[in-house]
């Protein structure tokens, strides 16, 4: 009897504690999840539905189930657009990633207040609107207000046009490369200040260079730190907007509206108001992003690091 | 008697030196790096440089064919300054405004939000938790402007789009926010503290709010500054949502100059690249100052996430 009883209490008190942790948890995570509810699920869901519909103009709106999907997935102005958003993050994000990796490096081993300074100076991009980033970028490729073409002349070559349709590419190129550099560098940085500084003793002990400890010990560890920014920097891409939206206007033709697959929603369902073929081709990108995201963290847990 | 500090100061500057060269014995060439560095900030900083010259000329001065690194013979800044604060009635100083109400009431929001859940998902361990982090996992990859269609959908049924919510109730969702906050309260609030605290009579919130929030101050500095980043930056949400111009952020504001002078031509509208070239430059001081001044509460903060 005094057994039972002795051991019925501490469950009842456990229980009771877990139905408090329960009720506080959720309380802490409520408000959170109503905007998770009701900003994220529920557009999802809402894009979903919408994407089922098709209107037109003689028979009003009606139910195509996965109709709009077939149709944008063997419509060139959306292909070509995923097609372009995939060509730029292949040769951005690498692109980026060496700068940034590489000023990281150097900032760790120059250690003066010149180097703060600098450090400071290439991170500052990032507090720029990517809308003025790419106008003032427009303003220094363009004929009227850049220096390019007097640099150019200086040398007795014409400038190159980066806002033509044959260089457009590098002009957003460099764009996109200036404005996160300096950010994905602070990242990369401080992931370094990171790194216990008795390895490279020891490896110095062992008689290792500074190239040996930049590639065997630096690197590796960096790892983790390089597969965020990837990952963030191959979804920021994929819904590329902003700068060619932007540019749109001062590279006459460079830039048509189904540049990219979010320039193209865009103009289905502001300019054409047709939402439900706006709904699909977002929905549609979303799924292109977790497709490449997933494929991107399969590859790279298989090989774990970057080292061989 | 005011001897003693600054040569206690030099003693320790010089023996921290001490420790760094022993630490470095091999210095790889300094110039080399110094000069990479220069040219780096060169690079990073030319369109800033652009900017500063630009905005001191006339529209004469910025088609005028002098330059466009140097600055013209006239210096204007002041007439531009009074040009670019009255144009349309003074609308550029409510889209400042705009923009500094969008930043502030959702950076804000969204980091409370972030706070909260990242705290209760961290600590609690409530029922449906594990499920409700793989969720939050996968709700980071989400691009967020797939949302924005379907949102804009739904918002234009209940009558909310083209009204300052539109734009303030979308940015209270940040998922990565609350995975940032997740990791750094791991660790940061040890669980032995919370204990102590509930031994000595402390209820959850308090123990919270007066135990768990200081230790968790440079994590929601972090969350705080890139939400309120992310929000001033914001281009594509507000574009889709506003209509009225005097509710427009200054990102959409500057865009809408700069497609209204591009669609006239040089020509016509000499007098709007004047001051488009000055309102860029002062949207991207209020953010450049919050940067520089918050320097310390930032440069350890954006690593949280990329240590694991």
């Amino acid at each position: 009897m005094t057994a039972t009883l002795a051991s019925a209490v501490p469950t009842k008190r456990r229980r009771s504690v877990t139905a408090r942790q329960n009720l506080t948890g959720w309380l802490f995570v409520g408000p959170f999840g109503i905007v998770f509810l009701a900003l994220l699920v529920l557009p999802i869901g809402f894009a979903l539905y919408l994407s089922m519909f098709q209107k037109s103009m003689i028979g009003g709106t009606k139910f195509v189930l996965f109709g709009n999907y077939l149709k944008a997935f063997s419509d060139p102005s959306f292909l070509d657009g995923v097609w372009f958003v995939i060509r730029f993050s292949l040769v951005l994000i690498p692109l980026q990633m060496a700068v940034s990796l590489a000023i990281a490096l150097i900032l760790d081993i120059v250690i003066t207040r010149y180097a703060r300074f600098s450090r400071l100076m290439i991170f500052l991009p990032y507090a720029i609107p990517t809308v003025i980033g790419a106008l003032m970028w427009g303003f220094l490729y363009s004929d009227n207000f850049g220096p390019l073409a007097e640099i150019f002349e200086a040398f007795g070559q014409s400038a190159p046009d980066f806002l033509s349709s044959s260089l457009i590419f590098y002009g957003l190129l460099n764009i996109v490369t200036w404005q996160w550099a300096g950010y994905y560098m602070i990242i990369i940085y401080a992931a370094l200040q990171g790194i216990d500084p008795t390895l490279y003793e020891a490896a110095r002990i062992d008689g290792a260079s500074q190239w040996q400890i930049v590639l065997r010990i630096k690197i590796p560890l960096l790892t983790p730190a390089l597969l965020l920014i990837l990952v963030f920097a191959l979804i920021g891409t994929l819904q590329f907007f902003n700068e060619p939206q932007i540019l749109q206007q001062l590279a006459a033709g460079a830039i048509p509206n189904d540049f990219t697959p979010n320039m193209y929603a865009y103009q289905q369902a502001f300019s054409l108001a047709n939402y439900n073929y706006g709904a699909t081709i977002s929905f549609a990108l979303a799924a292109v992003v977790f497709v490449c995201v997933y494929i991107f963290l399969f590859a790279t847990r298989k090989r774990g690091s970057f080292t061989s | 008697m005011s001897v003693t500090p600054i040569e206690r100061t030099r003693a320790g500057r010089s023996s921290r030196r001490g420790i760094e060269r022993r630490s470095m014995p091999r210095k790889p060439g300094r110039v080399p790096l110094n000069i990479v560095l220069g040219l780096l900030m060169l690079y990073f900083l030319i369109p800033f440089w652009w900017l500063i010259v630009n905005s001191s000329k006339s529209s004469a001065g910025l088609f005028g064919g002098g330059s466009s690194l140097w600055f013209a013979g006239d210096i204007n800044y002041v007439q531009n300054f009074i040009d670019l604060f009255t144009y349309g009635g003074g609308i550029y100083a409510r889209w400042l405004a705009n923009s500094a109400l969008y930043a502030l009431v959702g950076g804000i929001g969204a980091t409370v939000l972030a706070v909260l859940a990242g705290y209760g998902l961290a600590k609690y361990s409530f029922a449906g938790r594990r499920f409700s982090f793989a969720i939050l996992l996968g709700a980071v990859m989400v691009p967020t402007t797939a949302l924005v269609i379907p949102t804009f959908v739904l918002f234009a049924q209940v009558g909310w789009t083209n009204t300052i919510w539109a734009v303030i109730f979308p940015t209270l969702l940040n998922p990565f926010g609350v995975y940032l906050m997740n990791v750094y309260a791991r660790d940061a609030v040890p669980d032995e503290l919370l204990d102590a605290a509930r031994v000595d009579g402390a209820g959850e919130f308090r123990s919270f709010f007066q135990v768990a929030l200081p230790l968790l101050r440079p994590a929601i500095v972090t969350v705080l500054l890139l939400s309120v980043v992310a929000s001033w930056n914001n281009y594509f949400l507000p574009l889709v949502m506003l209509s009225d111009n005097r509710l427009f952020p200054v990102t959409v504001g500057i865009g809408l100059w700069q497609s209204t002078a591009s669609t006239y031509g040089a020509a016509g509208s000499q007098s709007l690249w004047s001051i488009i070239v000055l309102g860029s430059l002062v949207s991207v001081i209020p953010l450049i100052i919050a940067f520089l001044t918050l320097q310390r509460y930032w440069r350890g903060g954006l690593a949280i996430g990329s240590l694991k």
